[in-house]
């Protein structure tokens, strides 16, 4: 079809860029056709950027189509869904379709053929809050569908006073691919309903849908679509030339409205943002029908029988879309996305995901083996071609010295990978393969030193911590060794002194009493002069070790002398005792202390060669077991 | 003439002395205590503080390194990348890694075997960037994304039950290679 839509007037064209042959042609032709169920479905769990989505379901569960099988796992991640109804017959890592061929978790669905939705109820966005809105398309598993695969729900929301244009990225620039064209041919009112409800969302003052002058029929119904539909707000389908890589979200941001996003820059910082045409579709399927993203529009092209585009749904193993397409014999390899940015695909058994727009099986006459690369020339045609601006030789050269810090600074990861300027370079250099190995060498380091650093960090808090408790554990000894010293020599010695030399005056003055009174009861027994009480209860009352005796002196007159000598012989015994004891204890310190520790030492051997016994015993049990 | 000389002669004496004291006194002002150098190995370094190396830990062996009193290839972990990121630093020679170091590893995990762990609670000392957690009798477990694989926890383990288990590679962790050009054999007629 060689027919191309008027460009429109006012278009401002970005750097560089080239024009491959499109190949739309192929599969541009027929309807897009419906995908019967397969018989399985296998789904990965990794369909968005970040992290991936957590399964909630197990083997031998019975799921509905519709159903979250996998939820989001933090804010940058999207729910998956379960495409079918059926049985899950596997859930872990299979193959996906990844450039490294490294398998991932997959969720495997043997489908029971009914296809049978769960219970969905109308979402009411309208009166709903942005939260709750954007946890709803997340949990919808809304992603964009132009390849990046980016939660939608974090592109919603943020710009609070409103954005000033909407860019519909419908430009499909990527040879071959033709999925965008023909969903906006065939649902483009659908296409519409979406974009007046993003463009509700984030209260955008203009929409402009950008689409290749190549697919003139969807630009006309997209316009039409635009007409028909009562909108609020002034949108517009603006066609620009078919150039390679048109559809770069910051390129067609510079074809539309003339803004150059920088680098480092966010585009909704500008007043932007950029949707991708089937994501616009996905997100009125999710807030109008309480459709989750279980399905999407899938270019198969290249050597089979009847290229064209497939409404699959996601997780349809890529051999049962071939299949549908008639597989030709011949074909090499088979590439995921279009044939610049695309890869080989692993294998064909693994399931289609939401990223996947188009199918290329890869023959020899279509794709030629590319000649051998040769040396940089230094012509400088990349740097022409490269839409963002870069040195795409120097970047190379940098790369290929393993020279990472060089590249960063020449702005490395402002590269869209587009493959523009390899297309162009005379000597057949695969740049993008040295950019994509320089990126992926700089992420690599970028997590070793984080890791590393984190690893400096914790030793050192574990060096002083153990310094800590080191320093504890001596201020612990050295405030018990102090207590101990001041109890042996220190107040509570004098207070025992103090005690001791009252005692002694006690004792002293009953002895001084007790001579008195014998003195006393020796003249009177001599002279019979009658007793006088009150000369003995004299010094008996201040001796307060009979305070009784004051209040009746009398009484006790008789016993108290035969008492006291008793209990003053016992005081002393008891104090020689104890005198006897500290000395011997002042005289013995060190060596006491020392039999101390050790019979301590003792102990704490004999507890620890218990403990290892236990534990050789348990050993001893647990291998055996083994 | 005389008064020339000793003129000259006053003059360099105290531009000597003047000199001498800023000298001096930038040398107490702005002294530097630690060794600028030390850091900037350490950061090369990659932290394992697995002691391969012969010292107790990362810093210690920056330190050695800085000092001259060790060679620069004593670093299992951080391969012949880092020996060529330390002799660029220092000026020196690169030289392959000393053997009796130890051999390059593939990055690894520790990984405790909880139905036969004990609870000793030893190899949770010996990790020196406590990765380990767990207590007295109670089954430990290691905190993998702490974990730099320094195996420093197998010795001590009375059961050995902790194993090194190489990480290996996943769809995250994977790596764009670097572009190589495939030789198509050629048939010589022989």
């Amino acid at each position: 079809m060689n027919a191309r839509a008027e460009v429109s007037k006012v278009i401002f064209p970005f750097h560089g860029g080239v024009h491959p042959p499109e190949h739309k042609d192929e599969s541009s032709q027929t309807p897009i056709a419906a995908m019967p169920v397969p018989r399985q479905l296998v789904v990965p769990l990794h369909q968005s950027i970040g992290n991936i989505a957590k399964a909630l379901v197990a083997v031998g569960d019975t799921v509905l189509k519709g159903q979250m099988i996998a939820e989001a796992d933090g804010t940058v991640s999207a729910a998956v869904h379960a495409p079918t109804s059926g049985r899950v017959v596997a859930v872990g890592p299979t193959l996906v379709p990844h450039p490294s061929g490294l398998p991932e978790h997959c969720v495997t669905i043997e489908s029971d053929g009914e296809d049978r939705w769960i219970e969905r109820n109308r979402f009411d966005w309208r009166n709903a809050e942005g939260r709750i809105i954007r946890d709803y398309l997340r949990d919808m598993g809304v992603v964009g569908l132009g390849g990046a695969v980016f939660p939608s729900h974090l592109k919603i929301g943020g710009a609070r006073d409103g954005l000033d244009t909407l860019v519909i990225n419908a430009a499909e620039c990527e040879p071959y691919i033709t999925c965008d064209d023909l969903l906006m041919r065939e649902r483009a009112a659908q296409v519409v309903e979406g974009i007046k409800i993003v463009q509700h969302l984030l209260q955008a003052r203009q929409v402009l849908v950008g689409i290749e002058d190549n697919k003139p029929q969807a630009a006309q119904a997209m316009r039409e679509a635009l007409k028909n539909a009562a909108i609020n707000f002034p949108a517009d389908v603006v066609v620009v030339p078919t150039l390679y890589p048109s559809g770069g979200a910051k390129q067609l941001i510079k074809l539309l409205t003339n803004i150059e996003v920088p680098s480092g820059v966010r585009s909704t910082d500008l007043g932007v943002q950029c949707f991708n045409v089937a994501t616009i579709y996905t997100i009125y399927r999710a807030l109008e029908h309480a459709e989750p993203v279980i399905s999407r529009v899938v270019t198969i092209t290249g050597n089979v029988q009847r290229p064209g585009n497939v409404d699959a749904l996601i997780g349809t193993p890529i051999a049962d879309l071939l299949a549908f397409a008639g597989d030709k014999p011949g074909s090499q390899a088979y590439i995921y996305g279009g044939p610049m940015m695309g890869f080989e695909l692993p294998g064909t058994s693994l399931g289609l995901s939401k990223a996947g727009n188009c199918i290329i099986a890869k023959n020899g006459a279509l794709f030629p083996e590319k000649p051998v690369e040769m040396p940089c020339i230094r012509c400088g045609k990349c740097a022409d071609a490269c839409p963002a601006e870069l040195q795409p030789m120097d970047l190379y050269w940098f790369g290929k010295s393993k020279n990472f810090g060089k590249a960063q600074e020449r702005n490395l990861f402002d590269c869209i990978e587009c493959g523009a300027c390899a297309y162009v370079c005379p000597s057949n250099i695969q740049l993008v393969d040295y950019f994509r190995f320089s990126k992926s060498e700089i992420w690599a380091a970028e997590k070793a030193k984080k890791a590393a650093d984190q690893a400096r960090e914790r030793h050192e808090f574990r060096q002083f911590r153990e310094e800590r408790e080191k320093r504890e554990k001596a201020e612990r000894a050295a405030a018990k060794a102090a207590a101990r010293t001041e109890a042996s020599g220190g107040n509570v010695a004098e207070a025992a002194d103090a005690e001791r030399a009252a005692k002694i005056k006690a004792a002293m003055e009953r002895a001084a009493a007790k001579k008195v009174e014998a003195a006393a009861a020796q003249t009177a027994s001599d002279s019979v002069t009658p007793i006088d009480p009150d000369a003995v209860s004299v010094p008996m009352g201040q001796a307060a070790i009979a305070p009784t005796s004051n209040e009746a002196p009398q009484a006790v007159e008789s016993a108290a002398p035969a008492l006291d000598p008793e209990k003053a012989e016992r005081i002393r015994a008891a104090m020689e005792k104890r005198a006897a004891e500290k000395a011997a204890a002042e005289a013995m310190s060190p060596e006491e202390k020392a039999a101390k520790e050790a019979e301590k030492k003792a102990k704490i051997a004999a507890a620890m060669e218990r403990a290892a016994a236990k534990k050789a015993g348990q050993a001893a049990q647990q291998q055996p077991g083994e | 003439m005389l008064l020339a000389f000793v003129l000259a002669l006053g003059i360099m004496a105290a531009l000597a002395l003047l000199l001498g004291a800023v000298l001096g006194w930038a040398a107490i002002r702005y002294k530097v205590d630690e060794d600028p150098l030390v850091d900037k190995i350490d950061a090369i370094l990659p932290q394992t503080q697995c002691g391969q190396c012969g010292f107790p830990g990362c810093k210690p062996y920056a330190t050695a390194i800085a000092g001259d009193e060790a060679d620069i290839n004593r670093c299992p972990p951080g391969g012949e990348d880092g020996i060529r990121k330390l002799a660029d630093l220092l000026g020196k020679e690169f030289k392959p890694l000393n053997a009796e170091n130890g051999e390059e590893k593939p990055k690894s995990l520790a990984v405790v075997d909880e139905a036969v762990c004990i609870g000793c609670t030893l190899c949770v000392q010996a990790c020196p960037v406590d990765a380990i957690v767990g207590a007295a009798k109670h089954v430990h477990t290691v905190v993998s994304s702490e974990c730099t694989g320094c195996e420093l926890c197998v010795a001590p383990c009375p059961v050995d039950c902790i194993d090194i288990v190489p990480v290996g590679e996943t769809v995250t962790s994977w790596k764009w290679r670097y572009p190589v050009i495939p030789l198509t054999p050629v048939k010589v007629a022989a």
